[in-house]
Order: structure tokens, then C-alpha cells, then sequence
């Protein structure tokens, strides 16, 4: 019994040791599996876990990018930067969103209808994107916030950027505006959606939007430590971001706020252009609106206000807004007739104030008639019955491709606005192909007085008269200063000796031709066949503002240094009835949209001409009496300037 | 025989303190020393609440395993039974009046601790087989008595723990107590027959869990599923582990533990945020410092002439292994998670309490190796 037990014990012993033996070798093999792990991890995978590591505890904050300013001509900020407050809560980090928002109302002050509209906004956004509580805050109403952060959670005061624009609404339509980033705009901009951050203002219309991408800058980077709960430990760096860049505009100030105050109460558009820089120095529409509003989150009511005002404060006229140009269209329509040699200088035509053709009656604006007409008197008085001769003998064809060369039916500045309007230079082939009839005679005799299917914007006939007053050559119109700019003398260097070659062609037919085989484009190209052409049709309009009898004789000014030329116009808006003709009503007695648009164009000073403009005035009544006048104020200011603005040259080089 | 005995019995404090196993103890004490410094990282380089608790408990506590130490093997071998069915009766009178936390009823408030019981169940379950396994003779070791008392041993306290609900320490008395019956030499057949006897009850078992422990098996399988949510442990214990590389971020520079990425940083997870600030070589010395513990406690066994110190040393050798494995798989991503303390590391006194009597039940081993329990 002993001995079994012992050999039992024996075999128990030699049993337990066995199996200890296999189950510490299978020890060991775990041990180095879990090793074979820890290597996998740290050494291997190491870089990988690293970076997690770094993106669980680093948060990014991104701060609004600093926007590029906007500067006149001389240097002046038209549009600036300032320090706004703002609220932010990002609703998924916020417990008890409804009692936040109530306590913020109580702080702020909030009506119930603002409280409205931000639940209404914060439920149609998603949880985790941020809710913009208040655009701008008083500092008072920042401090407020700041002293009652703690009992806030989830409040976010942010310092962020906004727009400023010191001259008001004298730039809004050469500016645009700034607002919050709508959806769209994300969308639609790739780098506003690289670089969007809660409350970033981004262009609307206007230049703003055009440049945005230059304009908007770089996202400064706030680097912060954080915790599993998001709770921010410590900053551990800080980036700056780039401001946006400046832009410099050709605008003079100075001159922009004169057609403010000119336009001032009116609807209508004014435009002054350097005859052969083709720099625009003043660019205005009216009615305008203070940019400035939405820097503070314009109200409804207001903003209702501006879209339905009946003269349209939110169109920019001088590109978008597209007019019959009436009689100011008559200087082009003369030189088109003699660049084709349909008539001479000396081609009389009497005016009886009416004239039947095709048993169709035409009239002229002055009942009584003005006799006999030569075709300088004729421009000078804006005769109409001798222009819808000269329009019968020219044709609509010939009078379109002059027009085109001189700049009508063509964007100005092209892509410097969204919405510039081309306009429509009529010819038979356009009816034909856009309204799919045929040209009527009498279509091309009312063409000749500027009505009808011609339709221009304001900015094309301030750049027809440049084109027409640097005599007769293409210019470049231009909003940015273009540091490339060529300087005036070289442009009239140029314009020198491309007449001098022009003449040479005129009289060597092989050089002609040779031309012809080989065109080249050249730079500020002659838009004539014969200078004299030009000087002729000029001078017509020299008279017209300063020989008695001159439509625009009343608005002249006799001191050389300010003597100006223009031309007349005016449009009608209707079409005038027997009756109403004959009843002859004042201005007064015609209701506001009927009444005639009142244009006046431009050019001084005389003697050597450098600046021209055109002037609108919405249903002004005759071009004469409501247009001309404003000439008068603004061709004295911008010649005032010259001065300055040619120093401003000289410094810069 | 009874000279040896006798001898034993007489041994004078000095020779016992000349037989200890000096280098288990200064695994023990280097291995607390690496968890109080881990517990005061976790307190963000302060000595707060879990620093003092942890290493006033581990104080007491090892010099509670020297005192056990001293008191003769026979005296354990005598208290098993009583060890285990007083172990029985906490665990029955936690599932009635124990303390709930976290959704789980396991702790028992005995006013100067908190006592879980099911982790003096991890030892006593040891103790209780090495006793049973002590008498058994090798002939009548796969008697249908010898093998239904030990599953009903077994069942009982696995069966309580689950209830409570807790998996992971179910899951691990359970372990223990299946690798002391296969040491102790039961038919490997048994074994085999009982695996798939699991194998097929497996689908009823999980239909018998929690929803929130069939979350964590199958977020095991995939946590980038559920990243936030059930996955958000792993995927975090990963990347902090993974982060340290091979030297680690430094002593109290983890960030994963530091920002609070880490759950359960002072208990389950402590090995996650060591490795994190010591890096591979850090985990390596621990790894083995570990292994060496483990080696030196199953060479105990291997020396002791009883049974029951033989078959209690490898058991708990053993167990101590499985502890550790399953706790860093479950931190480094190879096992679901389970509630499973990392033994001395963790914070948590009934786990460092269980770990400290083993320990010096063991060491008692050591001391009494010549001694025969008849």
C-alpha cells in the first residue's frame, strides 16, 4: 500500500512536472507573441500611431483671413478693414442649447424675432457647424459676453474682420460689397471654401466679388493642445496668415464723390475716362446704398426697402443699365457718313420740323424746324430731320460697323463686372437673325437719331467720345491701376505715328495691300479712314457747347483751360403720340417713367482734349437742361485734378 | 519523515528569513515601484488619491504577503477549504447586498475597503484545487467524484461572478481553474470533451449575455466601426501604446493619458499608459521582470516536496501568466475587452490583496519546501 502510494505519488509528481514543463514552453511562446505585438506597434506601426496621436490632441483653430484692401488713385483706402466682435456657439458642444440662447438674449438684448431666426437658422444647419450668433457686437456687448463666459458654455467669442468703406455709398457700384458666405458661394468658390471659417465675409457684386481671390488672404493657424473633452490646455503655435491683396483703383476720389453729389436724388450714371489711358477716373450710378450696412447685418426691412425701390439702387447703371443713346449717337453717325463717303461737309438739308418719307411723318424735336442745315450745324443743333437723311444714304450696315469700332456693343470692361451689359448695335443681319424679320428704311432713320433697336450702356459712350476726342484711336479702358501702364506721351507717340502711317497708306496702294496680307494688330490703331474726318466731327461738337444756338451753349464754360465739347441727348422712352406732341406738356406734367432719359457726352479741355465722360439722367427730360448742367461742374473738377494726378504719375515713376 | 517535520517546524526567524526568494521579492517590489510611479502619472505628476491609495495599499499589502510568509504551508493547506467557502459566502452575500458600480454588483463594503470578492475567488479557487489535488490519488484522479466535486467547485464561483455581470474575472477564475485541473493531471480527454461540449453551447452562452459584452466581442472583430462608441478603448489604447515607439514619450509626458484620451487609465489600462511614456524597452523590462516572477514562483514549486505547495505554485504561476496575457492582448488589441486587472499594477486593492496572498502563499512554499503534508 505504502509503495503504491509511492509509486502512485511518483506518477502524480512526474504527471504535474510534464505538464508544467508544456504549459511554461507554451508561457514563453505567448510572452513572445505578446512582444512580436509591442514590436508591431511601436516600432513598426510607430509613425502611423504617432499621428494619431497628434490628431487626438491637436486641434487647429483657423482664424478669418485678413481681405485686401481697395485704394484709389492716390493711394487712398476705399475700402478697409476694422475689428468686429462676434458670437459663435457650435450647437453639438452645447448641452442645453435653448437655455444658452435664452441667457444670451437677456445679455444682448435680443428681440424675440432675432431669437427666432436664429433657431430657425441653427435647425437648418448641421449640429457641428458653427452657428453665427451676432455678426458684430458693441464692445460693451463683447466685454459683457467675455465677464459671463463661464455661465455660457459653448459661447465663442471671436475677434474677427470686417469691411469697411469710408466713402459710403459713393463706391457701391464700383466696390460691390462684403457679406457672411452664403452656401453658394462655397460651393461655387474653391478657394473660398479652402479658406472659409465661421462669419468670413466674402464679395457680393462689384469689384469684391470679382477680385475675391486675390482679395481674401490666407487663414492665420492657431495650433492648440486639447483634451478627450475638447477642453483646450495650451496654445502650442500661432501662424499669421496673409492679408489678401491691395488693389489699386484708377478712381479719384475726389471726382467719385463730385457724381455723387451730382446724382445726388437722381437715377443715373456718370462716367469720366482718361482719353488715352483709358483709366477710368469716376464711375457712378445712381441711387446708391451704404456698403457699410452689412458690415452690421442689414435688416430685412431695409434691405426690402433697396431691392424694391422703383429706381433700382441695386444696378449698377453705368455697365448694366442699356439706354437708347439718342442724339448723342449723332457725332458717330456723321463720321460715319463721311469715313464712307456718302456725303460731303457742305450737304444741305432743310429742316421743317416734320418730314414724311415712305408715308411714314418724322419729326424733329424742334417743332418749328432749323431751315436749312449744314452737317456741322446739324450735329451743333442735334437736328433730326438731317440725320435721318444722312441715316437713309448711309444705310444701318455702315453705321454698325462704326459704331462696333468705336466701342457700342461691346463690354467695356468686360470681366471687371459680372453683369456688364454689350447692348445692341443694330444691322440687318442682327434683325434677321434675332427677331427673324427684315429691316424697314424707317428703322434706319430713327437708328440715325439714336432710337429704335440701338441700345447702349453709359460706360460705352463715355469710351466712344474717348475714342472720338484722342482723335479717332482704340484705347484700353481700365479700372486697376496697371503699373505696365503706358505713360500719356508715349501713348500719343504712338498714336502719332500710327497717323503717320496710316496717311502713308492712304496714299501707296502697295503698301496697302501688303498690309492687308499680313495684318498686324497694333497697339491704340486708328478707328478712321481720315483724320480730318475726326477733326470735323469734333469740332461740330465744339461748336454744339459753345456757339450760341449750341444745344449745350447754356452749359459752356469760356476759360480755355476748362472749355469743354459735348453733344446732347435725349431719349425717348416711349413712343411720342400725335396727341401728346401736340399738347407739348412741361416736364412736370409727364408722369416720371415716361419721361425722356436725359444724356449729355463730353470731352475737355478743348484746346488739349485729356478727359471724357458721359452723363445720364433717368427721366431727366432733355439732355440740355438736365444733363449738360452737370458737366459743367464735374469737367472743372476733373481738369482741377489734372494737376495731381499727372504728379501722382511722376512720383510713381 | 516526521525528523523533517519537526524540523521545519523549529525553524528559527533567521533562517526563514534566509530562505525567502529574494528575487521574487525584488520583482514584486520593482514591479509595485513601476505601478505607483504609472499611478502618478495618472494623476498628472501629483501625488493625489490614486498615488497615496495605491501605494499605501501596496505597503500593507506586501508586508501582509511577508507575514504570511512566516506562518507554516500546513496552515494553508489546512485553511483551503475555509478559504474558499468563506470566498463562496462573500461572493453570495455581494450578490445580494453588494455595493453597485457601473452597472455591477461585486463589491462589498467593509468600511476601510471595498472588497471583491471574486478576486480573492482568482486565489482561493487555486488554493481550493490544490488541496482537493493534494489527496487525490493519480489512480483515482479520473473517478466520476474526482471530477464532478471540481467542476462543481469550479461552476459555483464562475457562475456567481457572471451573475454579477462580470465577464472578465468569470472568465479568468474560470481559467485558473481549469489549468490547476489539467496540471494536477485530469485526463486529457476532458478537457477535449468539455471544449466542444463549449464549442457548441457557445451560440446559447452569447445569447445569454449582456448586449454590452456581445458589443465588446464583436467590436473586438472590427472597432473602427464604432470608433466613438464601443471601439473608442481599443482604438485609443492602441494609439497611445503605438505612440511611445521604442524609448516612449517620457515619464509624465504621455498625452494620450494625460489629455484623458485613455480609459480606464488607473486600472485596466495602466499598462497602456506605461508603455506609452516608456516606450518598447520600457514594456520589455516589465515583460520580463513579469516573466522572471513567474519563473521564480513555478521554481518554488518545483522545489516544494507537497503537493499542495507544488500544484498551488504552478497554479498560480499560471494564473499570474494568464492575468497578465489576457490584460495586455486586451490593451494591445488581440483579445476583446474584459474587465482584467494587470496583477500589482492596477489600481484596485482586492485585486492587489488576492495577488499579495497568493504571493505569500508561495513564499510560505518556499520557506516550508521540505515540509510533507500528509
Amino acid at each position: 500500500m505504502i509503495s503504491d502510494d509511492r509509486n502512485s505519488g511518483f506518477s502524480k509528481l512526474k504527471t504535474v512536472n510534464r505538464r508544467m514543463f508544456i504549459f511554461s514552453a507554451a508561457k514563453a511562446v505567448v510572452f513572445f507573441g505578446i512582444v512580436g505585438r509591442l514590436f508591431s506597434l511601436q516600432i513598426s506601426e510607430n509613425k502611423k500611431y504617432l499621428t494619431l496621436s497628434d490628431k487626438n490632441r491637436l486641434r487647429e483653430t483657423r482664424l478669418p483671413p485678413v481681405r485686401g484692401e481697395f485704394k484709389d488713385y492716390f493711394g487712398k483706402t476705399i475700402a478697409g478693414n476694422l475689428k468686429v466682435y462676434q458670437l459663435h456657439v457650435v450647437p453639438e458642444q452645447v448641452e442645453d442649447f435653448r437655455s444658452l440662447i435664452v441667457r444670451l438674449k437677456d445679455i444682448l438684448n435680443f428681440n424675440n424675432e432675432k431669437l427666432a431666426k436664429l433657431i430657425k437658422i441653427k435647425n437648418s444647419q448641421k449640429p457641428w457647424e458653427t452657428l453665427v450668433i451676432s455678426e458684430n457686437l458693441t464692445w460693451s456687448q463683447f466685454s459683457r459676453i467675455n465677464f459671463h463666459l463661464h455661465e455660457l458654455p459653448g459661447a465663442k467669442p471671436v475677434i474677427s474682420v470686417g469691411r469697411s468703406y469710408p466713402f459710403g455709398e459713393s463706391y457701391t457700384h464700383v466696390l460691390g460689397y462684403v457679406s457672411q458666405a452664403s452656401p453658394k458661394d462655397i460651393i461655387s468658390n474653391d478657394i473660398i471654401k479652402d479658406r472659409n471659417v465661421p462669419g468670413l465675409r466674402v464679395g457680393k457684386s462689384g469689384l469684391e466679388k470679382k477680385f475675391e481671390n486675390e482679395l481674401i488672404g490666407t487663414n492665420g493657424v492657431q495650433r492648440y493642445e486639447v483634451n478627450a473633452y475638447g477642453k483646450r490646455i495650451n496654445q502650442i503655435d500661432f501662424k499669421e496668415g496673409n492679408k489678401g491683396k491691395t488693389i489699386n483703383l484708377t478712381i479719384d476720389t475726389e471726382i467719385q464723390k463730385l457724381t455723387s453729389e451730382l446724382l445726388r436724388d437722381k437715377a443715373g450714371s456718370i462716367s469720366v475716362m482718361d482719353i488715352y489711358t483709358g483709366e477710368i477716373i469716376a464711375m457712378n450710378s445712381s441711387p446708391s446704398f451704404d456698403p457699410n450696412l452689412f458690415l452690421y447685418g442689414i435688416d430685412n426691412n431695409l434691405w426690402n426697402q433697396i431691392k424694391k425701390d422703383p429706381l433700382k439702387p441695386l444696378i449698377n447703371k453705368t455697365v448694366s443699365g442699356l439706354y437708347s443713346p439718342g442724339s448723342t449717337i449723332k457725332p458717330l453717325v456723321a463720321l460715319s457718313a463721311l469715313e464712307n463717303d456718302v456725303i460731303r461737309t457742305n450737304m444741305k438739308v432743310e429742316c421743317r420740323g416734320k418730314v414724311e418719307m415712305y408715308e411714314q411723318k418724322y419729326h424733329c424735336w424742334k417743332k418749328k424746324g432749323h431751315g436749312f442745315m449744314s452737317l456741322k450745324n446739324a450735329i451743333k443743333q442735334s437736328c433730326d430731320i438731317y440725320f435721318y437723311e444722312l441715316a437713309r444714304l448711309l444705310g444701318v450696315d455702315r453705321l454698325n460697323i462704326t459704331a462696333e469700332k468705336f466701342g457700342l456693343g461691346k463690354q467695356v470692361l468686360g470681366e471687371y463686372f459680372l453683369n456688364e451689359k454689350k447692348g445692341i448695335v443694330p444691322s440687318t443681319k442682327w434683325k434677321k437673325e434675332n427677331l427673324g424679320q427684315n429691316w424697314y428704311l424707317g428703322e434706319t432713320f430713327i437708328t440715325g437719331i439714336g432710337q429704335g433697336y440701338i441700345q447702349t450702356n453709359p460706360l460705352q459712350l463715355c469710351l466712344m467720345t474717348a475714342q472720338l476726342a484722342n482723335g479717332g484711336y482704340k484705347i484700353y479702358p481700365k479700372i486697376r491701376v496697371d503699373e505696365n501702364q503706358n505713360s500719356y506721351e508715349m501713348i500719343k507717340q504712338k498714336m502719332l505715328e500710327n497717323e503717320f502711317e496710316a496717311k502713308k497708306k492712304d496714299n501707296a496702294l502697295i503698301k496697302a495691300t501688303e498690309e492687308f496680307l499680313k495684318p498686324s494688330i497694333k497697339e491704340y490703331e486708328p478707328l478712321y479712314r481720315n483724320p480730318e474726318n475726326v477733326k470735323f466731327v469734333l469740332d461740330a461738337m465744339f461748336k454744339s457747347t459753345n456757339e450760341i444756338y449750341g444745344t449745350s451753349y447754356s452749359s459752356r464754360i469760356d476759360d480755355p483751360k476748362y472749355q469743354f465739347a459735348g453733344k446732347t441727348g435725349t431719349s425717348q422712352v416711349k413712343r411720342i403720340t400725335e396727341e401728346e406732341r401736340e399738347l407739348d406738356l412741361e416736364l412736370s406734367q409727364i408722369p416720371y417713367r415716361n419721361r425722356d432719359h436725359a444724356w449729355f457726352i463730353a470731352f475737355g479741355p478743348y484746346k488739349n482734349p485729356r478727359y471724357a465722360m458721359s452723363i445720364l439722367v433717368e427721366h431727366g427730360g432733355s439732355g440740355s437742361k438736365a444733363a449738360a448742367p452737370l458737366a459743367k461742374k464735374l469737367m472743372k473738377a476733373v481738369i482741377d485734378r489734372h494737376e495731381d494726378r499727372q504728379n501722382k504719375n511722376g512720383l510713381k515713376i | 519523515m516526521r525528523d523533517s517535520i519537526s524540523f521545519s517546524n523549529q525553524l528559527t526567524f533567521f533562517q526563514k528569513l534566509r530562505s525567502f526568494d529574494y528575487i521574487l521579492l525584488l520583482c514584486v517590489m520593482l514591479i509595485g515601484l513601476i505601478g505607483i510611479f504609472s499611478m502618478y502619472s495618472t494623476d498628472g505628476g501629483e501625488i493625489l488619491y490614486h498615488t497615496k491609495n495605491h501605494a499605501l495599499r501596496f505597503c500593507i499589502f506586501f508586508s501582509m504577503m511577508i507575514a504570511i510568509s512566516f506562518i507554516n504551508i500546513r496552515t494553508w493547506h489546512a485553511l483551503s477549504y475555509l478559504f474558499y467557502f468563506v470566498t463562496l459566502l462573500l461572493l453570495i452575500w455581494a450578490s445580494f447586498y453588494g455595493i453597485t458600480a457601473s452597472g455591477s454588483q461585486r463589491w462589498i463594503n467593509l468600511y476601510f475597503i471595498n472588497l471583491q470578492p471574486s478576486e480573492l475567488m482568482k486565489i482561493a479557487i487555486i488554493a481550493c484545487f490544490a488541496k482537493y489535488y493534494h489527496r487525490a490519488q493519480i489512480h483515482t484522479m479520473n473517478k466520476f467524484t474526482n471530477i464532478f466535486f471540481p467542476i462543481v467547485i469550479l461552476v459555483l464561483p464562475t457562475f456567481l461572478v457572471i451573475t454579477q455581470p462580470d465577464l472578465g474575472t468569470s472568465i479568468l477564475i474560470a481559467i485558473s481553474g481549469i489549468i490547476v485541473l489539467w496540471l494536477a493531471g485530469v485526463n486529457v480527454k476532458y478537457f477535449f470533451y468539455s471544449f466542444l461540449l463549449f464549442i457548441i453551447s457557445a451560440p446559447f452562452i452569447i445569447s445569454f449575455l449582456k448586449p454590452y459584452q456581445k458589443l465588446r466581442i464583436l467590436t473586438f472583430f472590427d472597432p473602427d466601426k464604432d470608433p466613438l462608441g464601443a471601439g473608442y478603448q481599443i482604438i485609443q489604447s492602441k494609439i497611445a501604446v503605438g505612440s511611445g515607439g521604442l524609448t516612449g514619450k517620457g515619464f509624465l509626458k504621455g498625452t494620450q493619458g494625460y489629455l484623458e484620451f485613455l480609459p480606464e487609465k488607473h486600472t485596466d489600462f495602466i499598462f497602456t499608459l506605461y508603455s506609452e511614456e516608456f516606450g518598447f524597452l520600457g514594456s520589455l523590462i516589465l515583460l520580463i521582470l513579469y516573466a522572471i516572477l513567474i519563473f521564480r514562483i513555478i521554481r518554488i514549486g518545483s522545489l516544494s516536496r507537497s503537493f499542495f505547495a507544488k500544484i498551488f505554485c504552478y497554479g498560480f504561476g499560471s494564473a499570474i501568466f494568464i492575468y497578465i496575457t489576457v490584460n495586455m492582448s486586451m490593451v494591445l488589441g488581440l483579445l476583446p475587452i474584459v474587465g482584467s486587472p494587470l496583477p500589482i499594477m492596477s489600481y484596485g486593492g482586492s485585486s492587489m490583496l488576492a495577488t499579495m496572498i497568493g504571493l505569500g502563499i508561495v513564499m510560505s512554499s518556499k520557506i516550508y519546501s521540505r515540509e510533507q503534508i500528509s
